[in-house]
């Protein structure tokens, strides 16, 4: 490290280096929500390459073994490559401005969390252009199936190493910073919700991660190196994959909820001028559902063949969810009760969330029933669940708290009648898309099939046009935020009149380094 | 059901649908109240839940519309500014709390009533495979393999040019359907040979995976003669759509003509195996064997899939030595998607595929192979 | 420096994590294409990857210790970085976790209903009649593709030695730190010195004991469940071993070197926390491994 570096340590350096070698938790951030946007839009490409499949009963388009590498690489894009590096670019960015510190704990750490994901991606995205193709055995990449992909093998094994040792470093740094970075007075009980969540939502990343990493190091010993683990003439058994797969996979379809919580009672109490309701009891509520996350984690595995008394405590467990889960959205509706409301594009997309997040919930709450789930389970009906809590879940969040802090970031004012347009073309169109997969599931249309039987093909050609308008919707949001960055109306420092908090007492755009001298907390 | 409705009459049918399920039952949006008790208790259940979930809905959203409603600062609403409220929050957590206790008693007994499946009086094993099902009935020593029906299979190939919609039961039939008796209780015992499959009817209401080297146990009880059809509901592979089932259930007497029939065609079979095939016999035979066994993988002319199936058109095995390519098709390959086919295959079958395989695209192995052959090779 | 950083520690840009980025890349595409079977272009790229790696290790390292050493760390950077080091290891903890659950499934369900125990009596009766479940298993449902194993792992003798070494080099390290927060520079060199030799040799002795297994007893990755879980969990454990013992080694040449002070030794905290976790990981080894 030279001295000219340190002296310029105060303002960004000019030139691309500026973003490979950043130790900047802003420019990082920045970094993470764009290769998120870039991937949600390689995500919903395959997708858009799924819903045209199914437009119509059929083969048309592509065949069953392109089909399924769209299915597994939509999901493990959207999953680790858009909605994840989403929620750790919002957390980078936001929590050092909310908690009152000058950057993140362990800079340089978090630029590497960051650059590792580029290189896991190209290695996982290069699988699609090698004779035999991707994976096609599904995100949950169950054995035996999984064991017959040909060369793409170790590269997909390889990559989701890769992108849990960056998930890791990264849930460290945020979990590090949140402890030790605070400003003075910044106490636990006055932290922001959105830090609270994803302090919890760090703990699950570094619990879960590294339980993937060895669930599919065994999948690679058991392919090359002729281990047993998953193969029962061996003495293992390929439901004990299922076991450790999902002992992480729960957790991590919480990993993907908790940030939005926390988004959405930011913005909720904004445009409602009134303080969060009932906010020590939505701590208390991520932490059982934190909790809760990691003994639920065989509700995906009812139809194995369990015994029955593991049936009946996953089916316990599970449905107890609903509990915290409806304590978070109980305060929300009371945090509106009687306060001033106002509907600008972050509160639209925030409503929109609790409303259908909760559909999914409920839809969830169904799977949850073990009997039930006998029919349920590999259904449309699944893929509508997930959806609804992970689409207009999860994504809407996201886009809510884009708005949300884009002025912020970029000290420019979106423009509010196009986020409006995108707000209502995305919600309707995505009801269109994901509201009759419900139907279909009930009416027996298993997932994860490239053709279907006739009487399937009404729902799934409604559902495929609701599929692209909401894809192009998307376009409005891109191209809003391009602009934004590029220019518009000049931003306050608080931005929305009833926003509260450190983030808002800060400049739009903020200083380089955020707080330099540690803010007084009132 | 009728012929294709426009899709704005049946919009109208969902929405009406939304507040009479059971009457849209034909057009299905909702589960099968289905034929067993089993089908009917998770129809039962799924209606409870449904509509708990709809009332919960209406008082959530009700209160949340009527703050976006009533408190919006458009209309002038000054806020408030509590923030917590004790007794509202235990209240909340409480009731929902209890709500799901009294869910989960039904659901227990339910569960309990599945997973019994003692006293049955017939079983059957069902052995899922790329791509197709097996049945065996362990008390009566027939057993066959179901495959998609032709058509269907046709039909399905990448622009085939045929219309599915012109398709009986398309991607639902299949060649010899899974036949049962009504009124007994059967128990289905579900395994697989290669990956997970999962061997699910809507209308018995329910679903079981079948694992390669473990086998589950369920049950059912017909109570109507019919004609019931289901889907494989496991991803197991670029087959995964074409693997229907189709349980015909029939009255007890025709059950029984059903076996006695079957029992003769696979004595005659046997017999049969010990004779030498010509070989225009073999290669109809095979390419038949070819057409239900093999095609999936190694695709109508031979070809396979580059870098997943190997081809057979052309390939060393195909057209070297008969022993290797009897011991890969016997034998299987360890570790890749090609099972061992001697188990699962009688003695014709295997010599008449491979005979097949020698002599079609182009290969001019020239070779037959007998039953005998085969016999033989078995140790 | 412009920055005030008795309050604040902001490092500069750095190089070094998208050089370690890269190194990692390149190591597991060399290996994704060993696997593959194309030896050259696997081999050098594995190669490649190592050297960038390890360089990196040694780039990025050596800046922080520039920086520690040029006394640019307060308490609170301190503090950061043994946060980040307790939930590293406790990441590690659940990777094992992760072969310990496979360990206990295959276990307490997979080989007894193989064998007929529990609920699926079932599968035995119709898949498996002649297999007899036992643990450590030896013979399996179906040896076809199997290496057979002739013998089990003993718990007594090298294993037990080795518990022993491993606990005593968890007792030397802990003298060497209170040596260092007594300032007794010769008695923390003695004692870094006695738990690298002590690492040491554990990993020889473990390689011995491989070699036994192996050879002797025909014990293979490929024979089996019990084989697979045995040689999965040490292995990996002997991994963090060799990884432990080669940072001891580089705190003691830094110890040698005076680089810590009674109050400030976040490095060698660091080394000890980690071999301790190793240390811990071994007993749970050596009681569900080789004792139960
Ligand atoms: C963000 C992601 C997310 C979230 C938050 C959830 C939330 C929940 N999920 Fe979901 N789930 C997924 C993502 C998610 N899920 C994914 C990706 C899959 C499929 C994986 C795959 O197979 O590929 C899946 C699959 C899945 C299954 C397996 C289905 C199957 O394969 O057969 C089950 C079964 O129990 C389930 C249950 C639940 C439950 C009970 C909740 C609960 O947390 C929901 C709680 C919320 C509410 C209930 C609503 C609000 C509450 C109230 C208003 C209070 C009052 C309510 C009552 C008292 C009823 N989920
Ligand atoms: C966060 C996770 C996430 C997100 C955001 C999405 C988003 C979408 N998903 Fe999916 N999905 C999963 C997670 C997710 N999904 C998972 C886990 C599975 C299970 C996989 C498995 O079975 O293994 C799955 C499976 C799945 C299926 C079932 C496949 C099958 O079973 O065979 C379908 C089918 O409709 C589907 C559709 C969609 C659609 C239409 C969107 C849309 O919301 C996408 C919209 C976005 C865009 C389209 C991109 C941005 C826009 C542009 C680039 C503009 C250009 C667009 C056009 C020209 C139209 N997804
Ligand atoms: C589920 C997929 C699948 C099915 C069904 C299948 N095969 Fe195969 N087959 C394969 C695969 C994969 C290979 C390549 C194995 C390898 O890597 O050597 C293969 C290889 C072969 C080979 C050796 C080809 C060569 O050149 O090495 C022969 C012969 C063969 N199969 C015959 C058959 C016959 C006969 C049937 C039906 C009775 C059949 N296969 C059904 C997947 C399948
Ligand atoms: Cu068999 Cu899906
Ligand atoms: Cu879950």
């Amino acid at each position: 490290m030279t001295e000219l570096a340190l002296h310029h340590a105060h303002e960004p350096p000019a030139g691309f280096t500026r973003w490979l070698f950043t130790t900047n938790h802003k420019d990082i951030g920045t970094l993470y929500l764009l290769f998120s946007l870039l991937m949600f839009i390689v995500g919903g490409s395959f997708a858009m390459v799924i819903r045209a499949e199914l437009f119509q009963p059929g083969l048309q388009l592509v065949d069953a073994l392109t089909f399924n590498q769209m299915t597994t690489m939509h999901a493990l894009v959207m999953f680790f490559g858009a909605v994840m590096p989403a929620f750790v670019g919002l957390a980078n960015w936001m929590i050092p401005l909310m908690i009152g510190a000058p950057d993140m704990a362990l800079p340089r750490l978090n630029n590497w969390s960051f650059w590792i994901l580029p290189f896991a991606f190209a290695l996982l995205l290069s699988t699609l252009f090698m004779p035999g193709g991707g994976p096609a055995g599904g995100w949950t990449m169950y054995p035996p199936l999984m064991l017959q992909t040909g060369m793409a093998f170790p590269f997909v094994i390889f990559a989701i190493h890769l992108m849990g040792i960056s998930s890791v470093m990264g849930a460290i740094n945020i979990i590090t910073t949140i402890f030790n970075m605070r400003a003075p007075g910044m106490h636990l009980r006055r932290l922001p919700l959105f830090v609270w969540t994803w302090l919890i939502t760090a703990f699950l990343l570094v619990a879960a991660m590294p339980v993937l990493a060895g669930a599919v190091t065994m999948l690679l010993t058991d392919k090359y190196f002729g281990t047993s683990f998953f193969n029962a003439a061996g003495g293992g058994d390929p439901v004990m994959f299922q076991h450790v797969f999902w002992f992480f996979g729960h957790p991590e379809v919480y990993i993907m909820i908790l940030p939005a919580f926390g988004i959405v009672s930011h913005i909720v109490p904004t445009f409602a001028r009134k303080p969060l309701f009932g906010y020590e009891s939505m701590i208390v509520a991520v932490m059982s559902i934190a909790f809760l996350s990691f003994i639920v984690w065989a509700h995906h595995m009812f139809t194995v063949g369990m015994p029955l008394a593991g049936e009946l405590f996953f089916m316990y467990s599970t449905i107890l969810i609903a509990v915290p889960t409806g304590v978070k959205v109980f305060n929300w509706v009371a945090t509106m009760w009687r306060g001033a409301l106002s509907f600008e594009t972050p509160m639209l997309w925030a409503l929109t969330f609790i409303v259908l997040f909760s559909i999914g919930g409920f839809s969830g709450l169904m799977l949850g029933l073990t009997p039930v789930d006998f029919q349920y389970q590999d259904t449309y009906f699944v893929v509508a669940h997930f959806h609804y809590v992970l689409v207009t879940g999860a994504v809407f969040a996201i886009v809510g708290g884009v708005y949300f802090w884009l002025p912020k970031w970029t000290g420019h004012n979106y423009d509010e009648r196009l986020g409006k347009l995108h707000f209502w073309l995305s919600l309707i169109s995505v009801n269109v898309l994901f509201f009759p997969q419900h139907f279909l599931g009930l009416a027996g249309m298993p997932r994860r099939i490239p053709d279907y039987a006739v009487q399937f093909a009404d729902w799934n050609m409604i559902s495929s046009l609701g599929g692209f308008v909401f894809g192009a919707a998307q376009l409005l949001f891109l191209y809003n935020v391009v602009r934004t960055i590029r220019g518009g109306a000049a931003a306050t420092p608080q931005v929305w009149e009833g926003a509260q908090g450190l983030e808002w007492t800060l400049s739009s755009p903020p200083p380089y380094h955020s707080f330099t001298e540690p803010p007084i907390i009132p | 059901m009728p012929g294709p409705h426009p899709i704005r009459s049946r919009l109208v049918a969902a929405l009406a649908g939304l507040w009479s399920f059971p009457a849209a039952a034909d057009y299905a949006l909702n589960l099968t109240a289905g034929v067993t008790s089993i089908s009917r208790e998770a129809y039962r259940l799924h209606m409870i839940v449904l509509w708990l979930c709809v009332g919960i809905a209406v008082v959530v959203f009700g209160a949340m519309l009527w703050a976006v409603v009533r408190h919006r600062k458009a209309r002038g609403a000054i806020p408030a500014q509590f923030h917590d409220n004790t007794r509202l929050e235990i209240a909340w957590t409480a009731i929902p709390f209890l709500v799901l206790v009294a869910l989960a008693v039904p659901a227990t007994q339910a569960l309990i009533a599945m997973e019994d499946t003692a006293d049955a009086d017939l079983t059957i094993k069902v052995t899922g495979q790329q791509w197709r099902w097996r049945y065996d009935y362990l008390n009566e020593g027939i057993g066959f393999f179901s495959t998609l029906d032709d058509k269907s299979a046709a039909a399905g190939r990448k622009n085939s040019g045929v219309d599915p919609r012109t398709v009986d039961h398309y991607l639902l039939a299949v060649d010899n359907p899974l036949v049962v008796p009504v009124g007994k209780k059967i128990r289905f015992l579900t395994t697989a040979t290669d990956v997970i499959h999962s061997w699910w009817v809507p209308a018995l209401g329910y679903k079981k995976d079948a694992i390669p080297g473990f086998i589950n146990e369920i049950w059912a009880r017909i109570d109507a003669p019919g004609t019931y059809r289901g889907q494989c509901a496991e991803l197991c592979g670029v087959g995964h759509a074409m693997m229907p089932i189709v349980v015909v259930a029939t009255s007890d007497a025709d059950y029984q003509s059903w076996l006695a029939g079957m029992k003769a065609t696979q004595a005659a079979a046997a017999a049969a195996a010990t004779r030498a095939w010509s070989k225009d016999e073999l290669m109809a035979k095979g390419q038949q064997v070819y057409n239900t066994m093999c095609i999936a993988c190694h695709q109508p002319g031979g070809e396979g899939i580059p870098g997943v199936f190997k081809p057979l058109k052309g390939s060393a095995i195909a057209t070297g030595p008969v022993a290797a390519h009897m011991d890969r098709v016997m034998n299987g390959v360890a570790g890749t998607a090609m099972q061992p086919f001697a188990k699962q295959l009688s003695d014709e079958d295997i010599a008449a595929v491979i005979t097949f395989e020698r002599n079609s695209w182009g290969n001019v192995a020239g070779d037959l192979v007998q039953p005998g052959q085969i016999k033989a090779a078995r140790k | 420096m412009e920055q005030d950083e008795s309050r604040y520690f902001v490092p500069a840009p750095s190089h070094w994590p998208l050089v370690g980025s890269i190194g990692l890349f390149l190591l597991m595409l060399g290996a994704a294409l060993l696997l593959n079977d194309k030896a050259t272009a696997g081999g050098y790229a594995v190669g490649l990857g190592f050297l960038i790696f390890v360089g990196m290790l040694f780039g990025w390292f050596g800046t922080v210790i520039a920086e520690s050493r040029g006394g640019r760390y307060n308490d609170q950077v301190d503090a950061s970085f043994r946060w980040g080091m307790g939930w590293f290891i406790f990441s590690e903890v659940m990777f094992f976790a992760a072969f310990f659950g496979a360990l206990f499934y295959a276990r307490h369900f997979a080989v007894p209903w193989l064998g007929g125990g529990g609920e699926k009596a079932l599968t035995h009766e119709l898949l498996w009649p002649s297999f007899a479940a036992a643990w450590p298993l030896l013979q399996l449902p179906n040896p076809e593709h199997f290496t057979v194993a002739k013998e089990a792992m003993a718990a007594a003798g090298l294993p037990a030695i080795n518990t022993a070494i491993l606990l005593s080099s968890g007792a030397t390290v802990t003298w060497a730190h209170w040596s260092l927060k007594a300032n007794r520079q010769r008695q923390l060199v003695a004692g870094l010195a006695c738990t690298v030799a002590l690492g040491a040799l554990f990993i020889v002795l473990q390689a011995h004991e491989y070699w036994d297994a192996y050879t002797l007893k025909n014990l293979r990755l490929s024979s089996g469940i019990y084989g697979s879980t045995f040689y999965m969990l040490t292995g990996f454990h002997g991994a963090h071993v060799t990884i432990g013992a080669i940072m001891l080694a580089v705190i003691l040449v830094r110890s040698i070197l005076g680089h810590f002070t009674p109050q400030h030794h976040f490095a060698f905290e660091a080394v000890s926390w980690y071999w301790h976790f190793v240390d811990v990981v071994w007993l749970g080894l050596f009681v569900f491994v080789y004792l139960l």
